[in-house]
């Protein structure tokens, strides 16, 4: 419902004086600008509030705070996510709180000074409209064991609600207090504050609990490893206790997985206070981690000391983006004019990255990191470049790029892109949906060498014959190159090329793409080029118009060599009929479902998962973009980046000829196999699997919604690489919830498996009964029956999906298919039709045999 | 029973009318200086200070008042979106800020009372409070954006002595309208939550935010879920939408609210978009017919209209939403709402 939900959340310290000492230096200095500079960059790193603490002995803290806050109002980019108004004097909160236009947080009150101050700051709080952190404080002193945060914590909900504060406004913080520091009492200080959350949580409906994470490790200070996996194993535990927010630098917490078995044992021991031995084992433990950092860090920094041009090359060869702007700048000074440095080392060390990539030594996670590095160092010199006027460096050359109208997906399209521009292509891109007029436009007024169409479902076939004969129309000769999962050098050769006059080429995939841009603007190559791939092309047309295709029987006999399913064999009455709406499927769950070999091949990489961690040639390539493609699913999970949501439907029916008819009468006519077959295999329709007598079927919609504001922070970073890398996730997500929603239909909402046992390999071998065709796939080619399948299931109300004119679900991150729970259903695809049942098929549809055709084409070739 | 039990009961059976737009009426009148000025002797022109005819030429308020009375409206706002300290300043009228409030309150009140006499249905008057012009939430130098005009303990001063006046002259709620810049209203809110306590009586407030742009947000950025957040704690009687755009454009910003404010919601929009004389030409008919659209779709309690509305508009949706039922008030899940610019909503 909302556009920012969370599950934990992260409260970014960086803002803190008393947390950060670059921070605390820029406003003791006066220097507001780079100070607000700070907050942008927490945010963009994902905090989903940011703390502002000006407690410092030699500041005005309210000053300081109010000129603060009052400059960060001014930035939408930070502006857009709530404060946390923290001082340990209320002076000074009142003085924020006076600035901040949102709901905040204040951090904190507490009972400290009695009952009345912490009621009237309290009532204050409400007057301003704000949220609060209060602290485990009484007029005693602060609460250490459970028993005390517990106390404490009852005591203060009690009184708040009693002025009606709202429960759900009140946020504790029991106290997170050092541990192993050698005080036997301080021992239990973890487990203290595990418990309380417990029962806080119980006694206390609808707060939420937080606490300052870095205290806890205080004994470990300058140990960083240790700090960070202290923190983690300490969230470890205190998440599910009830602790739903902290305050913390999200780049200083490992993955729990990842954390070393020893060094984790240690950890986990001193916080759940295991024996009395545990703080002496960690310490002892700690002298051996320490240095991992620092060995690490010290090999890593090697190469700051080489010459500018050196550290550019390897920036951009290792995809490491933190010194880039500063090294950009050295270069620029260094040179006579800004637009030396693109065209000297930065070419030079792109130059380099594109040898690695066609040699093979390279790989495109690799790639696309180096284009992120890039696109960070042009950015920095774009200005320099534009106050000097100058005319700029032609471009190798100038692409325009498009998903064409009606579809939405735009992965493959953004690889391409990346790839072309490491390649000193000039990339104009026109997103996804884009009408052929205006890529014909952008083209013109852009002075394009080429134009570059993208599409994954099948009606974008059409669509980019449209395009090619509208730049026929328009006169234009600029070579046409077409891309995308369902495009083909065949369909190309056939139904595109004839359709436009100038060059028209079909890209196979990403690292073919320089190639062909590079040949097609090279003066000397480019003739001889062409006439080789229209003659290939025409080559293709003389072999398919030669050979007559495979035979095609007739609509009647296909359908008299059917699939006679053995209806014995039908699977139960659903359990659970009707529709079943999922709102909210954890994220956690779907992780374990996914399916990795096909998000490598996303990537062009090739082989297997879990095997290609392993492979030769791309393993370490894999590997890494595995580590980056779990760190970011730690995030999504963790913060709740996305929200998967779907339904499901069980509804009667029975079969009527190829058309399977619901109870309620909605009627899904299918397709039949026509080609000629070998003596006794069958020419497959759906409706084969369903009984006439009657039986039941099923339907389902899901999409992993959430995505938008996380791309566009990537897009404002000038990061293709996480971009890319989160929609491939998404796509993964939505792929594991159809598989989970299968299964959890087939055990419990159908209910025909109840006791189905599977690994998530055997469900990715679909070693299960039943299928989940999708409308647009082989076995029911025919995209509009999405239309009725959607209108069934209400999936826009249900589950937020919607179709463009082409039938392209969105969000981008989608599935939606059939349910066929026959124990010999199994996948096929209807291949080539013939005419008989193009007529027959408008006919059982209801539409024109001219949209039936249109619908069809892809399956009439 | 209280005010507020009283409006809420008389919410639960019908679809409420606000009244429609003071200022474009009153320029039918074509008053001239001399007639706005009246006997107060004061130094600067007062053409165009439209507040300040309740007290030099109070027959002008009146008519149009009764005008909306007898068009239907259940609740009548007081004439006195410029009556505060900051906006009088520009006709040097400020010292007259609790005379104008207290005067605008009566008239509002006296025709109100006289209403609700004659036919036994209640009538309400709301105290209108404008957002000023200046804002707290934006520095009017582009070199210096951390310099503010005013400062937020300021405008709560000024809201504050408004306030007073209009409960004094008679007013049933503060209506905060027209909010440009949230925190100006968060400032006006603590100005009526401090009044009502100092008066020892509950003073609802109603809320209407303005867009300043199509795709839902405030000017000073906020968009309509994240305003409701930054609000909700007044506990408005009614939260909503007026002024800005036309009804068209309002359509899909009053769904959202509708959907997550847990109180009544009042909408009145602007009878379309100024033409290119500055003149609204929407009729009466289609606007009613827009509105309808929502209170058909069960999205709104409260209805009215804003600059360019005329009595014949508010009788034309009186008519519209005759007979239909009122929005049911949602009730959504408890859960901690923040908000930045942006709404943001914690897990249970």
């Amino acid at each position: 419902m909302t556009a920012s939900t969370a599950q934990f959340v992260n409260i970014g310290e960086r803002t803190n004086v008393t947390g950060s000492a670059k921070f605390k230096k820029l406003v003791m200095a006066g220097d507001y600008a780079q100070a607000v500079e700070v907050a942008r960059q927490q945010v963009e790193a994902g905090a989903q509030v940011i703390d502002v603490n000006m407690d410092e002995g030699l500041l005005d803290a309210e000053a300081a705070m109010t000129t603060f806050l009052k400059l960060i109002a001014a930035e939408p980019d930070i502006a857009r996510v709530p404060v946390m108004v923290d001082s340990s004097k209320w002076s000074v909160i009142e003085a924020g709180l006076k600035c901040v236009s949102g709901k905040p947080i204040v951090n904190s009150i507490s009972m400290k000074e009695g009952e009345e101050p912490f009621l009237d700051q309290a009532r204050r709080c409400m007057a301003y409209g704000a949220a609060v952190v209060v602290m485990a404080f009484d007029e005693v002193g602060q609460a250490d064991t459970r028993e005390r945060k517990v106390e404490i914590c009852t005591r203060a909900y009690k009184l708040l609600c009693g002025i009606g504060f709202p429960p759900e406004d009140i946020i504790f913080d029991p106290n997170i207090f050092a541990v192993a520091t050698g005080i036997e009492e301080h021992n239990n200080y973890a487990v203290d504050f595990i418990e309380a959350c417990r029962d806080i949580k119980a006694a206390c409906p609808h707060v939420h609990i937080s606490g300052g994470l870095s205290n806890l490790s205080f004994s470990f200070r300058g140990n960083e490893p240790v700090r960070r996996a202290m923190h983690s194993v300490f969230l470890y535990h205190a998440i599910p206790a009830g602790m739903d927010m902290a305050i913390v630098n999200a780049g200083q917490l490992d993955v729990y997985d990842t954390i070393d078995p020893e060094l984790r044992q240690g950890c986990e021991d001193v916080i759940l206070n295991r024996d009395l031995g545990a703080t002496e084992r960690l310490i002892a433990l700690a002298e051996k981690f320490k240095g991992g950092d620092a060995v690490a860090e010290k090999a890593a920094q090697e190469w700051r000391g080489w010459d500018v041009r050196k550290r550019l090359e390897h920036a951009l060869v290792k995809g490491i983006d933190a010194h880039i702007v500063d090294d950009t700048e050295e270069a620029r000074q260094a040179h006579a004019r800004p637009i030396e440095v693109i065209e000297g080392p930065l070419m030079d060390g792109m130059n380099v990255v594109g040898d690695l990539f066609g040699s093979g030594k390279m790989f495109l996670p690799q790639v696309v990191k180096s284009a992120r590095v890039m696109k960070k160092a042009v950015a920095h010199l774009l200005p320099y470049i534009e106050a000097e006027k100058s005319a700029g460096a032609r471009s190798k050359g100038r692409i325009v790029m498009a998903t064409v109208k009606g579809d939405v997906h735009d992965i493959g399209k953004n690889i391409v892109g990346v790839v072309l521009q490491c390649n000193g292509f000039e990339v104009v891109d026109l997103g996804v949906m884009v009408p052929w007029a205006k890529i014909l436009e952008a083209a013109n007024e852009n002075d394009a060498d080429m134009i570059g169409l993208s599409g994954l479902i099948t009606p974008s076939l059409d669509e980019m014959v449209t395009v090619a004969e509208e730049m026929s129309r328009a006169k234009m000769t600029m070579p046409l190159l077409i891309g995308g999962a369902t495009t083909s050098k065949v369909h190309t050769a056939l139904r595109i090329a004839p359709a436009y006059d100038g060059p028209v080429v079909h890209v196979l995939d990403a690292s073919r793409a320089v190639g062909v841009a590079t040949t097609l603007v090279s003066e000397t190559g480019r003739d001889a080029y062409v006439a080789n791939v229209a003659a290939d092309y025409q080559a293709v047309r003389d072999s398919r118009a030669g050979k007559g295709a495979n035979e095609l029987l007739p609509l009647a006999e296909a359908r008299a060599r059917g699939f006679a399913a053995d209806m014995a064999l039908k699977a139960p009455a659903a359990a659970r009929p009707g529709v079943h709406r999922f709102d909210d499927w954890p994220l956690e769950d779907l992780r374990g479902h996914i399916d990795w070999t096909p998000f490598f091949r996303a990537w062009e990489l090739a082989g297997t998962y879990p095997a290609i961690l392993q492979d030769e040639v791309v393993g370490e390539s894999a590997t890494n973009l595995y580590a980056d493609a779990q760190g970011m699913l730690d995030r999504i999970v963790g913060e709740k980046w996305l929200t998967a949501r779907g339904v499901a439907a069980l509804w009667p029916c029975r079969r009527e000829g190829d058309d399977v008819v619901l109870g309620s009468g909605e009627r899904f006519p299918f397709l039949r196999q026509q080609i000629n077959k070998r003596e006794g295999r069958a020419n497959m329709c759906l409706a084969d699997f369903v009984d006439p007598a009657g039986d039941w079927m099923g339907g389902f919609a899901v999409g992993i919604h959430g995505i938008e504001p996380h791309l566009e922070r990537y897009k404002a970073n000038h990061d293709d690489y996480n971009d890319i890398l989160l929609k491939a996730l998404a796509d993964r997500l939505a792929e594991a919830f159809a598989e989970a929603l299968h299964r959890h239909v087939r055990t419990t909402l159908w209910g025909y498996a109840p006791d189905e046992q599977l690994t998530n390999e055997a469900l990715i071998r679909e070693q299960y009964r039943g299928i989940r065709p999708a409308p647009g796939y082989p076995a029911c080619p025919e995209h509009s029956l999405k239309r009725t399948l959607f209108e069934l299931l209400d999936a826009e109300g249900a589950a937020g999906l919607t179709l463009t004119d082409s039938f392209a679900m969105l969000p981008t991150a989608a599935v939606s298919g059939f349910y066929f729970g026959h124990a010999q259903a199994e996948y096929f695809g209807v291949a080539r039709i013939g005419r008989d049942q193009v007529e027959d098929y408008a006919q059982r549809r209801g539409v024109s045999v001219e949209q039936a055709e249109r619908w069809l084409r892809p399956n009439l070739d | 029973m209280g005010i507020r039990a009283k409006l809420l009961t008389e919410a639960e059976k019908r679809i409420l009318l606000t009244d429609g737009a003071f200022g474009t009426e009153i320029q039918n009148w074509r008053l001239d200086e001399a007639a706005y000025a009246g006997d107060l002797g004061l130094s600067h022109d007062q053409k165009g200070n439209n507040d300040i005819l309740a007290i030099t030429k109070p027959e002008v308020p009146e008519a149009i008042t009764r005008a909306y009375l007898e068009a239907g409206s259940d609740i009548v706002s007081t004439n006195t979106f410029s009556a505060n300290r900051i906006s009088q300043a520009d006709y040097a009228a400020e010292h007259l800020v609790r005379e104008i409030n207290v005067a605008s309150a009566r008239i509002a009140r006296e025709l109100a009372d006289e209403f609700e006499a004659k036919d036994g249905r209640p009538r309400f008057v709301a105290g209108a409070i404008g957002p000023t012009n200046k804002t707290l939430s934006l520095s009017p130098d582009v070199n210096d954006p951390g310099y503010r005009e005013i400062d937020f303990d300021y405008l709560k001063g000024v809201y504050r002595e408004q306030i007073d006046a209009l409960v004094e002259g008679g007013a049933d709620f503060v209506l905060i309208e027209t909010v440009f810049d949230t925190l100006n209203a968060k400032a006006g809110i603590m100005a009526a939550l401090e009044a009502g306590w100092a008066a020892h009586r509950d003073l609802p407030i109603m809320l209407s935010m303005t867009l300043t742009d199509l795709s839902g947000r405030n000017l000073s950025g906020h968009t309509v879920e994240a305003f409701w957040h930054a609000v909700r704690h007044a506990r408005p009687i009614t939260i909503g939408l007026n002024c800005s755009f036309g009804a068209e454009q309002l359509r899909p910003h009053v769904r959202t609210l509708s959907q997550v404010a847990d109180t009544l919601i009042m909408v009145y929009p602007n009878a379309g978009l100024p033409n290119e004389l500055g003149a609204y030409d929407e009729a009466p008919a289609t606007t009613a017919g827009l509105v309808g659209e929502w209170a058909v779709a069960g999205q709104v309690n409260v209805l009215g209209g804003c600059c360019g509305s005329t009595p014949a508009h508010i009788k034309a949706i009186a008519d519209k939403v005759a007979g239909l039922e009122p929005r049911r008030v949602c009730r959504p899940e408890v859960r901690t709402r923040l908000a930045g610019l942006e709404p943001f909503t914690m897990a249970a």
